[in-house]
């Protein structure tokens, strides 16, 4: 193995630039590839977002701007009912399956996984270069479509036919659906060949002694995270497909027969539009632990290290990460409680989606018990870390009301729902996603990011995040539905105007600070000071390696590992960090935990 | 000058202090401020059904509880963040069964009472119709709503999406059908205050949700299916119907209007409606 892939690495070097950077088989390339590409969605996606925002907070203000960028969104210089649709459709399929899956899975992935368990590369490097380079064209077609007949998708990110199946239903359904659906299958093939080639090289490539109970936590979220990727993507896949079918040769598995759009007379018959639902949220729900536990792992990591202490229970978060996983496969019914589904079903998902919450509630209380009697760090890593408990458990407690039926019956469909998710997985995750970068920038371009415009970036964003989203829990429990184009029809709402001017203010405010943290990274990555091989002080298998690694990650003999990736202040040792590489007899090893040489 | 060593700790402590302020001030102060400042303002429209009743007691409650773990869990992160700056050394603390069992058990017992407490709610509002409830059908379309009475026969007549005309038809009654000769067809939404109401909806097109914001009543619309809706208004007055179900570009507009009024009023408003017979 080794002698091959030194080999191989020689050769990498008399490759032509393009085969080095642009069509590249390595992990590390092909990471920092993800990273940038799902970053170029985030500023897309987020700037949807301010669109969104715009029209709920200021729905009466002329945006001559905007006019000229979107001539045919816009109407007098104010955005029209069905380009809002559109937007906030493609502000959801950007954010979710373009930005943080990608970022995630593919980013932090890709360029972790091999690091961290001594590998070489992954287990299949051309398979790993095929999903990169399918995102970009599943991103042409996306993007494609806001420049065809009726404009792109506007049927939500969840889809639910008759609305996305018949071209009459709204524009979007046009042609704009159609390439909706395509991308979404070009992407969820990428994910596949992702999450295979996960799989199996942490299954097969870990190195001498790296055991189950000696992975870092960003790996056994990862890992995990590609079993359920495996499992739920297949089944959205299959029914994009049936709803293309539906669109374009006929088919009829979401139409019922009996309908009238239009004042034209549907000609499909005997579909049902439940099904949809169902095989949606069969993915959906997976898909928001896909999103939230890479960055519980990454969480656990950057914290351990900055606490100078070994994550607190191991073994238990571990097991709650397989417990959440095993159990999102169980409440894709809770998306569905008013949906027509039988009412006894509906008890059946609630015990399951409650029961989620109790391994969701260990996570939590480790990572406060990891915290305690710790000498903490404040590096920008750390703020993100702990700032993703708070955001974590905010998002999760609400979680809490839309899991019960019968609270579900008035808060589905409301903006409460939109705070619930915006919290507990779009920004945790982006928290897990700030927290990553920080912590591994070094590793990855060699040189350190700027710690004082960290903290700006930190605080801005953290801040921006509870003024945005906070007050999004009023205007649902005031019944504020989601999706709507304004405010100022029913009489219910009348009150929520200065609340969505308060919302859109903060979304700017949070959308700028990201501003910050593109200069930094850039400007870092050519100016910023050189790194060292472990500027953290930290214990896992990467830190081993140059910053930045050369092909083949590490020398000319891969790593050992003797020990967990914990031994944090371990008592008697000579420095606060005991690396994995460290053999047992060295130094002492952990009192408690997954060391194996230490009890013996 | 102090030496590095102190700068750094200095600033550790600066950063600690800094990070369990604005956890305590924001999160925990802002949080539950705004939350008291939210409700004499935006917060839950008045409640004008029995349901209504019984599920925001259920929400109440569940505020409750996730208010108390909100408020401890962030007490705890900001106290430990600060006590973490001030340390020399970490405790090297890597295990405890009996606090992890606590913390799993605990929070357990907690859910099993709210799940209990949920699935009665959730059964009584999904209870079957009385025999003597109001029974009407609720058809949403692309952008609003038709309501249809029964007439005196008690008994809906047949339609068919093909005799569906927007002016003369809209519901696309069967004119074979006698049982639908006296059925009637309106645009508002006519109730009983105290009588329980058996909605049977529908859709015309796509889906959509019928959500009544102060009877606390929301249930999709699905094309295909007759779904059973059952509540009780109990307060008479004027009301909205909106749609919670993004349904396509009027979406936003889709609203419905509801009249809940004593029984003697609701019978000589139903008797001045002309049978809607094509």
């Amino acid at each position: 193995m080794t002698v091959t892939h030194t080999a191989h690495g020689a050769a990498e070097h008399a490759l032509p630039w393009w085969r080095r950077y642009i069509f590249s088989m390595d992990h590390k390339v092909i990471g920092i590839q993800y990273l940038f590409t799902s970053m170029f969605m985030a500023v897309l996606g987020g700037f949807l977002a301010m669109l969104i925002r715009m029209q709920l907070g200021f729905p009466t203000a002329k945006f001559y701007w905007a006019q000229w960028l979107f001539p045919g969104g816009f109407a007098n210089n104010q955005i029209k009912p069905d380009f809002y649709l559109a937007v906030v459709t493609m502000h959801g399929t950007i954010m979710i399956f373009f930005v943080l899956t990608t970022a995630l899975s593919g980013g932090f992935g890709n360029f972790l996984i091999p690091l961290q368990i001594g590998a070489r590369d992954m287990a299949f490097p051309f398979l790993n270069m095929m999903s990169y380079w399918l995102y970009p064209p599943a991103i042409i077609v996306l993007l494609a479509s806001f420049f065809v007949t009726g404009g792109a998708a506007s049927a939500g990110w969840t889809a639910y036919p008759p609305l996305s199946a018949l071209r009459n239903a709204v524009p979007g359904s046009q042609v704009g659906q159609t390439l909706w659906l395509i991308s979404l299958a070009i992407l969820i093939v990428a994910f596949l060949f992702g999450s295979l080639n996960y799989i199996t090289t942490i299954l097969q490539l870990r190195t001498r002694g790296m055991s189950f109970t000696r992975l870092p936590l960003t790996i056994w979220g990862l890992f995990v995270t590609a079993i359920l990727m495996l499992f739920s993507f297949p089944v959205l896949l299959a029914g994009a497909i049936m709803l293309l079918f539906d669109r374009t040769a006929g088919t009829s598995f979401f139409v019922p027969g009996g309908l009238v759009v239009g004042n034209q007379l549907v000609q499909h018959t005997g579909g049902n539009p439940l099904l949809w639902q169902h095989l949606f949220w069969f993915l959906g729900h997976p898909e928001v632990y896909v999103l939230i536990l890479p960055p519980m792992g990454i969480v656990s990591e950057v914290m351990a290290t900055n606490a100078r202490k070994p994550i607190f229970g191991y073994i238990f978060m571990v097991g709650s990460i397989i417990a959440i996983a095993f159990l999102s496969f169980l409440v894709w019914g809770h998306h569905m409680f008013i949906s027509g589904m039988n009412p006894l079903l509906g008890t059946g998902f609630m015990v399951t989606t409650l029961a989620i919450a109790i391994p969701s509630a260990i996570k939590t209380f480790n990572w406060l018990a990891t915290l305690w009697r710790a000498k903490i760090r404040f590096h920008t890593s750390m703020l993100f870390a702990i700032g993703f408990i708070s955001l974590f458990v905010t998002g999760g407690l609400t979680g809490i009301f839309l899991g019960s039926p019968a609270i579900d019956i008035y808060v589905q469909d409301t903006f409460f729902v939109v705070a619930h998710f915006h919290f507990v997985m779009a920004s945790a995750a982006l928290f897990g996603i700030f927290a990553g970068t920080y912590h591994w920038f070094p590793k990855m371009f060699g040189r350190m990011m700027n710690e004082r415009l960290g903290r700006i970036h930190f605080w801005l964003t953290f801040v921006g995040i509870y003024a945005t989203f906070f007050p999004m829990h009023f205007a649902g429990i005031a019944g504020m539905m989601r999706r709507i184009f304004s405010v100022s029809i029913y009489q219910h709402l009348q009150g929520l105007a200065w609340v969505n001017i308060f919302i859109s203010l903060a979304a700017f405010l949070l959308g700028a600070a990201q501003l910050i943290f593109i200069y930094n990274l850039f400007r870092s990555i050519f100016r910023g000071p050189r790194a060292e091989r472990n500027p953290w002080q930290a214990t896992t298998l990467e830190w081993e390696a140059d910053s930045p690694p050369p092909h083949g990650n590490f020398g000319p003999q891969l790593p050992e590992v003797h020990r967990w990736p914990h031994d944090f202040s371990v008592p008697g040792a000579p420095a606060d960090f005991i690396p994995q590489t460290v053999p047992a007899g060295a130094v002492p090893a952990a009192v408690h935990g997954g060391s194996e040489e230490s009890e013996s | 000058m102090m030496p590095p060593g102190e700068t750094d700790r200095a600033a550790t402590r600066t950063a600690a202090r800094n990070l369990s302020l604005g956890i305590l001030l924001m999160v925990v102060v802002g949080g539950v401020g705004s939350f008291l400042i939210a409700r004499a303002r935006w917060w839950l429209p008045p409640e004008a059904s029995t349901q209504a009743v019984e599920i925001d007691r259920l929400f109440y409650t569940t505020l409750a509880v996730t208010g108390i773990a909100f408020v401890l869990v962030h007490v705890l992160l900001a106290l430990f963040v600060w006590q973490g700056g001030r340390r020399e050394r970490a405790e090297h603390f890597a295990e405890h069964n009996t606090l992890e069992l606590t913390y799993t058990l605990v929070p357990t017992a907690i859910l099993v009472t709210l799940i209990a407490m949920g699935s009665v709610v959730w059964a009584r509002v999904h209870q079957p119709a009385p025999a003597d409830a109001l029974l009407v059908e609720v058809r949403a379309e692309q952008f609003g709503w038709l309501f249809r009475y029964p007439g005196a026969d008690g008994a809906f007549g047949r339609y068919e999406a093909r005799l569906i005309n927007t002016r003369t038809n809209p519901i696309g009654l069967d004119p074979a059908d006698p049982a639908g000769r006296d059925d009637i067809v309106v645009r508002e939404l006519h109730l009983v205050a105290n009588r329980t109401v058996h909605v049977r909806l529908r859709s015309k097109d796509v889906i959509h949700s019928f959500f009544i914001p102060t009877f606390r009543v929301k249930q999709d619309a699905v094309p295909g299916m007759i779904l059973n809706v059952v509540f009780t208004p109990n307060r008479a007055g004027h009301y909205e119907i909106a749609c919670a179900e993004l349904c396509g570009v009027g979406h936003y507009i889709m609203r419905g209007k509801i009249t809940v009024e004593p029984q003697q009023a609701f019978d000589s408003w139903l008797a001045s409606q002309a049978p809607a017979a094509p």
